[in-house]
């Protein structure tokens, strides 16, 4: 990222996401919690682990947990021949990937357009939404990553106990 | 926190620990003047520092140190007990000092006044008459600022000799600081080459003659060097964990009175740093008890004609991937009788048990939890938090710890632990269409299931079953502990594992892996074994850490990650599945409805002569032979066969049964104590666990009991007491094998179960075993009983009944009004799982006795009788 770029992030003008769809449905996360994208992988499935986890994989020497985004957001469950990708996130010093049907471009977006978190969508929506982004033509839902990984490890936490 | 200050605290951490080692080197050599030297040195290094950094409070302390020190550096103070107790003092006062700092950035309040009083005094006392004269001793008080200042070469030293203890001019210079994290990363990033250069190799061997050939090689060999290397980085001696011992052995001394030289051999042995921090607590822990308990005062040692010092040795070295660390005194040993009385006294053991134990199993009790021998609670040790935690912190690094002791001579503890935890050697399987990884320290064997023969996986009520050298094994299959083989119906093969389709349910061509864990020893079931690999370990993500079957996962060489299986959670997961259907008996306690467990029984099925099946409690069955007929023999009319060097005798099961004459023969064998005999039977049909129902038969019928109904077929169930009565007219001491009469003076045994099956398998045994026995069906009629005032000899019940369970019963008849208070109580249970055994003897049970164990049962009654 360029120093200017930086500094227009800071400044809260302008932040800048990473687009992303699951299901046709749009979604962001700030482009700073981005560690890498990456696209079809061999991924190991770890038996006995929450729905929400479907496996892990190697990115270069390091085991990254998967999250099926999906499944925590109640939308129906992929189809074997729909193509994969995955965006790597970093939370508490560990890599998880979220698994997204396709990965957009990098957007700078203005504060102006930015709206809450609209009070009718659902509560699992809601909670792990921080807002929506008016764009032209479409909705971009900006997921908070560290909450919905949270959620997830307090769920398989209550399950082994 | 400012980084000086953090760069302060891990010098001074380290210049610390070794102060501690120098002080007690001191006190044994006071003429050590290069050893007084380096200490005025470290002190007056902590001192220079925090005046630097400003802080007063550790400087003031450090300094009045520093005035003793430097006396002791000019030969005008002795070095005496008391002074360096008060050295140690002023240093565990730094130490605290330097903790707060280290947790809150500042120093915390306190009065050090009264520390520096005492230094002070000690100080300024006159310089005693008889120490050795020293031509530089000029009194001068040394000013504190004048001397040496502190320079960054000092510190580097003082750090090297605490990572050393020992240290050397050419090392000093040679060592440099580095961050842990550093080293981690760099270990990872080097994992990773190895994997690329692994993979590199594999697409090399598809191709031939290719130019990449000979740089790969030299690449791969690069690599190799560089992994040992960073592997290198990571090692450290072990001598690192011991150096607070000596301080502990020095306190010891002081303040018990006790002369202990500690010898400390092979420090210089390397082991990785992860696992030297696991070890360093427990070992400290055992040799503060060897000087504590095992070590005795000089005056015990100069009667027992030993001598005056004791000794307490450490030794490190390598063994065969392993390190060992022996930690042996020569003191008292451990008292036998003192152990048993404590095992006695905290209810462990029973006395009966204790008898039938060797000594060193005996011993083994220390390691249990709040166990402990000494007398008193010293400060040192005696808490009875002890020897339990330490071997579960070297269990849990994979290693083990054994302990020989011998009375008056002394004791040894051997601890055997991996060099590394990063990297282990692992056995690859698959399951399920998934890979994993199992740890090769655990795994004791591998079976290859076949269609006949031992190698044949067998079940009772579903749960597979395999037979291993004349023992049953449990299996686990590991598909289905994983949750993986629902799945793999589902997606009916869709990968097209060649391999699954000869995969009956037989389970012909699956792998058993046995795995000892604990005292637990069982087979995992798996698809295939792949091969040995050293895999690097890396822990699971906090996301899966709930899961407890998998201790970690690891990267194999074609770069895809795999999950490493801890036996232990599966080990577990099988305790818990029998925990789960406990807790359904127990909620189902007020319904009458027989829970599942409790009134199934194993059965052995077999077919001889004519007729139905036949059945067997599979408990009653020793082992089960196949006989060449031409190895049969006859003495008299009996037949007999050479068995484990003795003549067995063998009865056939009927008359009716045509003898084979040639091949082999099915015999299914009975044994108590020395005596056993063989039932021949024409084949063996099946294994099975089911509800009986036994419908007694009136009259004595070729040695049936009754029959019963299982799966579906009228089976009858064989009264082996009548068969061992053929056999040997004496087995039970009696020539009426019936022997159902009541005799005169009989002890009397009052059974109680609500099994009318086990009702009828047990009393007949006991009755031909001697006793005069009554059956009743719930704990209320004994209770009736009891009320009546009947008299028994011993009780036996079973623990799952209907209605009042048998803890209740035990609970009631143990009741300090109850008129059979006195009266020994057996549980006899089909749950025998230490939990059950230590709930049962809370209850008040006097013995537990797993239900399928007859011998057990004879010989408790027995017991139980005789103290009665």
């Amino acid at each position: 990222m360029t120093d200017e770029k930086k500094e227009a992030n800071l400044s809260g003008k302008n932040r800048e996401f990473l687009t992303m769809t699951v299901s046709e449905q749009l979604f962001g996360i700030p482009v700073l919690q981005v560690q890498d994208v990456l696209g079809e992988q061999k991924v190991t499935r770890v038996p006995l682990a929450p729905k929400e986890i479907t496996g892990s994989l190697n990115l270069r020497g390091r085991v990254v947990t998967t999250i099926n985004l999906r499944h925590k957001l109640q939308m129906p469950e992929r189809t074997p021949d729909m193509k994969t990708m995955y965006v790597v996130v970093e939370h508490h010093g560990e890599l998880y990937s979220l698994i997204v049907d396709s990965v957009g471009e990098v957007l700078p977006l203005p504060d102006e357009d930015f709206e809450n978190t609209p009070q009718t969508l659902d509560a699992s929506w809601r909670e792990l939404a921080t807002g929506v982004y008016r764009l032209k033509g479409h909705l971009l839902v900006i997921l908070d990553v560290p909450v919905m990984l949270d959620a997830i490890c307090q769920k398989a936490d209550n399950e082994a106990a | 926190m400012d980084d000086l200050v953090q760069e302060f605290l891990t010098e001074t951490s380290e210049s610390i620990n070794a102060l501690d080692i120098d002080i007690v080197r001191l006190e044994q050599n006071p003429n050590d003047k290069d050893l007084i030297s380096r200490i005025f040195r470290l002190v007056h290094t902590i001192k220079g520092t925090c005046g630097f950094l400003g802080l007063p409070r550790l400087e003031k302390v450090a300094h009045h140190s520093e005035n003793i020190m430097g006396r002791y550096r000019e030969g005008s103070l002795q070095i005496t007990e008391e002074t360096v107790s008060l050295i140690f003092e002023a240093i565990d006062r730094i130490k605290t000092i330097v903790a707060g700092i280290a947790a809150t950035g500042t120093e915390i309040e306190g009065d050090d006044e009264e520390l520096i009083a005492k230094l002070d005094a000690v100080y300024k006392s006159k310089s005693e008459t008889n120490l050795p004269v020293k031509e530089e001793s000029v009194l001068e008080p040394v000013d504190a600022e004048s001397a040496t200042p502190p320079s960054a070469n000092d510190s580097t030293k003082n750090a090297d000799s605490a990572q050393t203890a020992l240290p050397s001019k050419s090392v000093e210079e040679k060592t440099l600081r580095v961050d842990v994290n550093v080293l981690e990363n760099l270990m990872t990033m080097v994992s990773e080459l190895v994997l690329t250069r692994n993979q590199l190799l594999q697409i090399l061997r598809t191709e031939h003659d290719s130019p990449f050939t000979p740089p790969l090689q030299r690449l791969s060999h690069v690599v190799s060097e560089l992994q040992e290397g960073v592997m290198q980085t990571r090692m450290q001696p072990v001598g690192n964990a011991w150096s607070k011992l000596p301080r502990i052995i020095r306190d010891i001394n002081v303040e018990l009175g006790k002369k202990i030289n500690l010898d400390m051999r092979g420090s210089d042995t390397e082991l990785d740093r992860q696992v030297l921090e696991f070890i360093k607590d427990p070992l400290t822990h055992m040799v503060r008890n060897s000087g504590d308990h095992g070590i005795e005062t000089p005056e015990e040692r100069l009667a027992a004609g030993k001598h005056e010092e004791g000794t307490v040795l450490l030794n490190a070295f390598h063994e065969g991937g392993h390190i060992v660390i022996e930690i042996s005194d020569d003191g008292r040993g451990l008292n036998m009788d003192k152990i048993r009385k404590k095992v006695l006294e905290q209810k462990i053991a029973t006395e009966e048990q204790l008898k039938t134990m060797t000594d060193q199993q005996i011993q083994q009790f220390i390691f249990d939890a709040g166990f402990s021998t000494a007398d008193k609670v010293t400060a040192v040790s005696g808490r009875g938090v002890g020897m339990d935690v330490v071997r579960t912190n070297i269990e849990k690094i994979g290693g083990t710890i054994e302990m020989k002791s011998i009375w008056k001579k002394g004791t040894t503890f051997t601890i055997k632990i991996p060099l590394t935890l990063a990297i282990v050697s692992a056995l690859i399987i698959e399951a399920g269409g998934e890979r994993f990884a199992i740890p090769q320290i655990s795994v004791q064997e591998l079976v290859r299931l076949s269609g006949q023969g031992d190698n044949r996986l067998e079940e009772i009520n579903d749960t597979p079953i395999m037979r291993l050298r004349n023992r049953l094994l449990p299996l686990v299959a590991l598909g289905k502990v994983l949750e993986l083989e629902k799945i793999d119906e589902n997606k009916n093969n869709s990968e097209g594992e060649c391999e699954s389709k000869d995969e009956t349910n037989s389970g012909i061509g699956k792998q058993v892996i046995v795995v000892e864990v604990g005292a637990q020893t069982f087979g995992i079931v798996v698809d295939r074994v792949f091969d040995t690999e050293e895999i690097v370990v890396k822990p699971v993500s906090p996301i899966l850490k709930g899961i407890r079957i998998f201790s970690g996962n690891t990267i194999l060489g074609d770069g895809s990650v795999i999950m490493i299986l801890d036996p232990n959670g599966i080990a577990n997961t099988i305790g818990n599945m029998a925990d789960v259907e406990e807790e359904n008996n127990k909620s189902d306690e007020n319904s009458h409805t027989l829970t599942d467990s409790e009134s199934k029984t194993s059965l052995l099925i077999f077919k001889a002569g004519e007729g139905a099946s036949r059945a067997v409690p599979l408990s009653l069955v020793a082992r089960l032979e196949e006989f060449d007929v031409e190895k049969i023999e006859f003495s008299g009319h009996q037949k007999v066969v050479q068995y484990r060097g003795n003549l067995m005798p063998l009865i056939p099961f009927n008359d009716l049964m045509k003898q084979k004459e040639q091949g082999g023969q099915s015999v299914l064998v009975f044994s108590d104590r020395e005596r056993s005999m063989g039932l021949m039977v024409d084949e063996i049909v099946d294994i099975v666990e089911e509800t009986v129902n036994v419908e007694i038969k009136a009259e004595d019928n070729f040695g049936l009991l009754g029959s019963a109904v299982i799966h579906d077929q009228a089976t009858d169930v064989i009264d082996v007491g009548h068969f061992l009565s053929i056999a040997h007219p004496d087995w039970f001491g009696t020539k009426d094998s019936a022997g159902f009469e009541q005799k005169g003076g009989a002890k009397k045994v009052l059974l109680v179960d609500d099994s009318p099956f086990f009702r009828n398998m047990i009393s007949p045994m006991l009755s031909i075993a001697g006793y005069q026995v009554i059956s009743i069906q719930s704990g209320q009629e004994a209770l009736d009983l009891c009320d009546a005032g009947e008299k028994f000899d011993v009780i036996v019940s079973d623990i799952e009944m209907p209605g009042m369970d048998g803890y209740e019963f035990a609970l009631k008849i143990k009741a300090d009004d109850s008129k059979w208070k006195n009266v020994p109580l057996v549980a006899l249970s089909s749950h025998a799982t230490t939990q059950d055994v230590d709930r049962g003897k809370a209850a008040g049970f006097d013995d537990y006795i797993a239900k399928f164990d007859r011998e057990a049962l004879l010989q408790s009654i027995a017991q139980k009788g005789e103290v009665a």
